[in-house]
């Protein structure tokens, strides 16, 4: 691969390139932390990358904004960039919103009954109860009720 | 007067595919609005009951393999939204609205007895939503509008599981972990689209199979397709993707456990076959190489480890949550056949297991209900002190374990069928010990209920008939439907055989 | 014509559903249950009769309830060898509810609404079996009864009671969903149909060992034929009070196991086919094999009812062995050994129950001299023991007769030598009981004058043994009744 063919294949999917590294940032950030907030800040990491994906979608070489002039003379010659995936991400960090509210609420909701939002100490309680109830109830199979 | 009469009639007829949705939709908001709380349900029955007898109608209109579609707005498709209505997503529609109407009678004493009474109307409104998303998911015809409607429901969905919490506290975990799961799910999902928009340029799903088929495979559409298998295979639960399942359904609320088991995973699979039937062709290599060789083998783990796992619990309800996740497999191994007959059982199954399965939950919050939990050792000999529920229990369990008679029986012969027909002898025998081992769980419970002496002390009385009544309504479907299969069965077979039709069954 | 023969199959089933409900509905009223569990049994066995005055040894055209699969019905027909099992099931329906009354009274034992609402339920899925017209329908109804005997088997709720039934429900779900079905449904794929047919509908679908794997599918996953391996469940399943164990597991419940044996020796293999693929070559020597090994198990039993059990396993295999002959003899002396071997082995298990009501002994050891002052129940033991060992004039004879004859047809000499050797056998392990009753002495403290146990647990078994006897005059009628099955292909 020559160097111009590198050059190309590194900046010209420039957006994939991020767009992937900032997706794996977010997993990572989700599978790796204990901190119940922390995780859904990588979620919220990884949806954005996913926002990223969609918006630069859009760009067309050359393109303006998709806005047609207010007296309708559409010149054809004048290149739009391709308005739809931007609508449709609307809707989609609408979504994400959504459920980083959700996630926030349920945290508190955590905080409340079990006095801590790190999931190491959240695990330890979940097991003393289970091992509480297969004291009366007898053993079960399938890890950490 | 007769002449108007017709004509509102029709259009009312027209708009069916547009109400399936709205009424629901249009339920939740009115819910917290009018805030009030002995309104609350019955507004929410009337909306149910409503959307099943649309779900009926179109399914008469489209049994025959005919094809609904519906404008929104009246901006033609591909570039407005479209909704179509077909003989598998009319038979998902008719599960799932029927799965609702029954679920609220039930749920009515359930929730009363396991929720605080001021999130009622709250509680309510979300299950209208969670019932909206699902309705929306499996009516539309655009893709990117199955993502928004997926969303509307797992949103719904994990505050319904949270609700939980008030009997036990780890159901707020449960949740958490299942937005977790679910929301990579959706955004792998997202993403997958994305990459079919970018290698196809539209959204409409009849469009993207055309224009998938003239094209052929490429490297985007490959991946478009591994992102939307992984993204449902999370919300579905196949095997190594399904550990948030137990949890959710066995803390969250009885009513809430059996509308999902019964209904949010099969929805997902609904999606699944749209995508890999009529969107992507079923003729392309990769896409029957992920089929035999990872769904395939996945499926059979389940049915296996799954059950085993089933077969050790001391918690009723965790047993059949582990259950699904087995029976689950039965339904991607249908799918990964490829043939006709495999995907007429898995459609078959997808029903049949999801009456047999409300049935089951619907018994273990009814023993909820009477005993405060539902340990085998705390519902032990309740065979005697409530015979009615604990005989739909029986019912659904040889259901379960698919028993002649029953309709799990149906499902189960049709797939044993589908792999005789496929030469895949050694695929049948596991079918069949796979059965077994759930002869076991289910033998288990029932020792419990009927040869256990009942706990010193407790003498329950039999659950109301608010809740006997559609348990019970659907333990004699889990008979009807095994002997008479002109519903299930034919509905599948057409549905069966529009998907393997490949985008040509989107015409 | 009292009842046209389509309607009466259907009654055959309800009336015994009926009596179920019946008994569950008047849980609570003891004399009324049982009065009107006893009329349904009358009812089911008149209406049996009916359908054979209307029939006599013809075959009706199927009545086709509902289509389940495409080309698979739920349908019933009557011919002559399911309607020889009606009649043997709903006649001896009626003696041992009699029986049952007196021995679940007599020995106080709890659940009884339970226990005949599932017996009821037991006797309505054999008819359905006897009328099954082809093998989905007999399949669904071998699969209630399978779990329509559960509760009975567990009925005394003890530890002991529940691991029983446990590995009677373990085997007989498992032969029957693990193989016997994937048999089913391989018949199905093959062949399109699964109606009983004169002459097979196998021929010309398949060929070479694959006709042999099939046959192993049937006959282990028909489990209710106790075939070895799969015989474990039927020693296990003499938990059950006697009443169950004299009706149901000597007669409804292995009775269609070697009746569907025999169903789908002659309907879906047929005759000329399994003796042309040699197919069956292999069950003959291991129904055999079964007969002499259980008989000698059985000696070693001191557990009377184990030794009956063990018993049992071997004459079933008679049945079976009468099917692997393939030829005409043969399947016509299994079929009448469903008859000839009920009647026997009822009486025997009645008069055992008999002596368990009247003095709770259940080993053969204990029941010294108890013959003196149980003479009718002994009485009855001996007849039914002689017709088991097949000695005139006593109805064993025949079949075991037309058995030996198959064998020489086919010029299987070692056959003949298994059926005299078990013969043998069967003298051995049952006539020391009798012996035992007769001429030991009776332990001291006993009552020495007559004590029989009550009228309705004595009596019962008495008529049995009476009607063994009767069937040896009348096995010319019987073998002349089921001829049509093996002719006219």
């Amino acid at each position: 691969m020559g160097f111009e063919l590198t050059q190309e294949y590194i900046f010209g999917h420039l957006n994939y390139w991020l767009f992937s590294v900032l997706m794996m940032t977010g997993l990572y950030i989700v599978v790796a932390k204990g901190n119940l907030v922390k995780k859904i800040v990588g979620l919220n990491i990884f949806q954005t990358s996913v926002f990223m994906l969609y918006i630069s979608m859009g760009k067309v070489t050359g393109g303006t904004a998709p806005i047609f002039p207010l007296d309708m003379q559409i010149d054809p010659d004048v290149i739009y960039s391709n308005p739809l995936p931007h609508v449709l991400i609307l809707t989609a960090i609408v979504v994400g919103i959504a459920t980083t509210a959700l996630g926030l609420a349920l945290i508190v909701r955590i905080q409340e009954e079990f006095n801590t939002i790190e999931e190491d100490d959240i695990l330890k309680i979940e097991r003393a109860i289970t091992q509480a109830e297969n004291a009366i109830h007898g053993e079960s199979m399938g890890g950490p009720a | 007067m007769s002449v108007e009469s017709t004509h509102v009639a029709m259009t009312l007829n027209d708009h069916l595919p547009i109400l399936q949705v709205l009424v629901p939709l249009a339920t939740a908001p009115l819910i917290v609005l009018i805030g009030s709380r002995r309104l609350t349900w019955s507004l929410a029955f009337i909306a149910s009951a409503l959307s099943f007898v649309i779900a009926i109608l179109l399914l008469m209109q489209v049994i025959d393999g005919s094809v609904i579609s519906y404008q929104i707005g009246g901006w033609a498709p591909p570039l407005g939204i479209e909704y179509r209505v077909d003989a598998t997503n009319a038979f998902v529609l008719f599960l799932v609205t029927g799965i609702s109407t029954l679920v609220l009678p039930y749920a009515r004493e359930s929730v009363k007895s396991e929720i605080p009474a001021r999130h009622h109307t709250l509680f309510y409104a979300a299950f209208m939503l969670c019932l909206t998303g699902l309705l929306g998911v499996a009516i539309t015809g655009d893709a990117f509008n199955v993502f928004v409607f997926l969303e509307i429901s797992s949103l719904a969905t994990y505050v319904l599981i949270a609700q939980g919490s008030y009997r036990d506290k780890r159901a707020l975990t449960a949740a958490y972990d299942y937005l977790i799961m679910g929301t990579i799910g959706a955004t792998f999902f997202v993403i997958g689209l994305g990459m079919l928009y970018m290698a196809t340029g539209t959204l409409n799903m009849a469009d993207l199979a055309d224009r998938i088929a003239d094209q052929g495979a490429n490297r985007t559409v490959r991946a478009a397709f591994a992102f939307i298998v992984v993204g449902m295979g999370l919300k579905i639960a196949i095997y190594p993707l399904h550990l948030w399942l137990p949890r959710a359904y066995t803390f969250a609320p009885s009513a809430v456990t059996v509308f999902l088991a019964a209904t949010a995973t099969k929805v997902a699979i609904y999606v699944l076959l749209r995508f890999t039937f009529s969107i992507f062709q079923p003729a392309f290599m990769f896409e029957v190489n992920t089929l035999e060789f990872i769904i395939l083998p996945f499926a059979i783990l389940a049915m296996f480890a799954a059950s085993f796992i089933a077969i050790f619990q001391s918690d009723f309800k965790r047993m059949l949550a582990y259950s699904s996740i087995a029976q689950i497999g039965y339904m991607l191994l249908g799918i990964s056949l490829l043939t006709d007959t495999g995907l007429t059982a898995a459609i078959a199954h997808l029903f049949n297991h999801g009456i047999t399965k409300a049935t089951l939950f619907m018994g273990v919050g009814i023993l909820v209900l009477r005993s405060g939990g539902s340990f085998y050792n705390r519902i032990q000999g309740m065979g005697k002190t409530m015979p009615w529920t604990s005989a739909a229990i029986v019912i659904g369990g040889l259901s379960l374990i698919g028993v002649p008679g029953t309709a799990g029986f149906i499902s189960k012969w049709v797939l044993v069928e589908a792999t005789i027909e496929k030469g895949w002898w050694p695929i049948s025998i596991l079918i069949v010990l796979s059965s077994l081992l759930a002869v076991i769980y289910v033998w288990r419970v029932i020792e419990v209920l009927y040869l256990k002496a009942p706990l010193a002390g407790t003498n329950y009385k039999e659950a109301p008939l608010t809740m006997l009544i559609p348990m019970w309504i659907l333990a004699l479907a889990c008979i009807y439907f095994g002997f008479a299969t002109d519903v299930t069965l034919t509905a599948s077979r057409a549905a069966a055989q529009g998907l393997l039709a490949g985008s040509a069954g989107m015409m | 014509m009292i009842v046209e023969t389509n309607t009466a199959i259907l009654l055959t089933m309800l009336i015994p559903a009926g009596a179920m409900v019946t008994n569950l509905v008047f849980r609570n009223r003891p004399d009324l249950r049982d009065g009107l569990t006893l009329a349904a049994a009358v009812a089911t066995f008149i209406t049996v009769l009916t359908i054979l005055s209307n029939v006599g040894n013809g075959t009706t055209e199927p009545l086709v309830m509902f289509e389940v699969f495409p080309g698979l019905d739920l349908a019933f027909n009557v011919e002559p060898l399911g309607l020889l099992f009606a009649i043997v099931a709903s006649g001896l329906w009626i003696i041992t509810h009699l029986y049952g009354i007196g021995y679940m009274r007599g020995n106080n034992e709890d659940n009884h609404p339970r226990f005949f609402a599932s017996f009821s339920l037991a006797i309505s899925a054999v008819m359905g079996i006897a009328f099954a017209s082809n093998m989905f329908t007999l399949f669904i109804f071998y699969e209630i009864l399978t779990l329509s005997t559960y509760p009975l088997v567990a009925h005394k709720g003890t530890p002991e009671a529940i691991r029983g039934a446990r590995t009677y429900l373990g085997i007989l779900l498992g032969t029957s969903i693990g193989l016997q079905l994937l048999a089913v449904i391989w018949t199905y794929s093959i062949t399109g149909t699964l109606d009983f047919t004169k002459g097979g509908i196998l021929e010309g679908h398949i060929a070479g060992p694959a006709v042999a794997v099939l046959l192993a599918l049937y006959a282990f996953g028909i489990g209710k034929a106790a075939l070895m391996p799969f015989h474990r469940w039927l020693p296990a399943a003499m938990v059950a009070p006697t009443p169950v164990s004299a009706l149901l597991h000597a007669v409804a419940v292995v009775k269609a196991g070697v009746f569907t044996m025999l169903k789908v020796g002659i309907y879906i293999f047929g005759i000329d086919f399994l003796a042309e693929s040699g197919a069956s070559e292999w069950l003959m020597w291991l129904a055999a094999y079964s007969i002499i090994a259980a008989s000698v198990v059985a000696m070693t039993k001191d557990n009377l009812k184990a030794r009956l059990a063990y018993s049992t396993i071997s004459q079933l295999s008679y049945i079976t062995l009468g099917m692997a002959l393939a030829t005409s003899m043969g399947a016509l002396g299994g079929g009448m050994h469903i008859a000839m071997h009920a009647m026997g082995k009822i009486t025997l298990f009645m008069a055992a129950g008999s002596i368990y009501v009247a003095t709770h002994k259940t080993n053969i050891s204990q029941m010294n001299g108890l013959g003196k002052i149980m003479p009718i129940t002994y009485g009855a033991f001996f007849i039914g023991a002689l017709s088991i060992i097949g000695l005139p004039p006593l109805g064993g004879s025949w079949s075991k007769w037309l058995l030996i004859v198959g064998a020489a047809d086919t010029q299987q000499w070692v056959m003949i030598g298994v059926l005299m050797a078990s013969s043998l056998l069967n003298v051995a392990y049952l006539l020391p009981i009798i012996g035992r009753g007769f001429f030991s002495p009776l332990p001291e403290g006993s009552p020495t004058k007559i004590s029989e146990s009550p009228l309705l647990v004595w009596l019962p078994p008495a008529i049995t043994a009476f009607g063994t006897i009767v069937l040896f005059f009348y096995a010319g009628t019987l073998q002349e009744f089921l001829s049509p099955i093996v002719s006219g292909n």
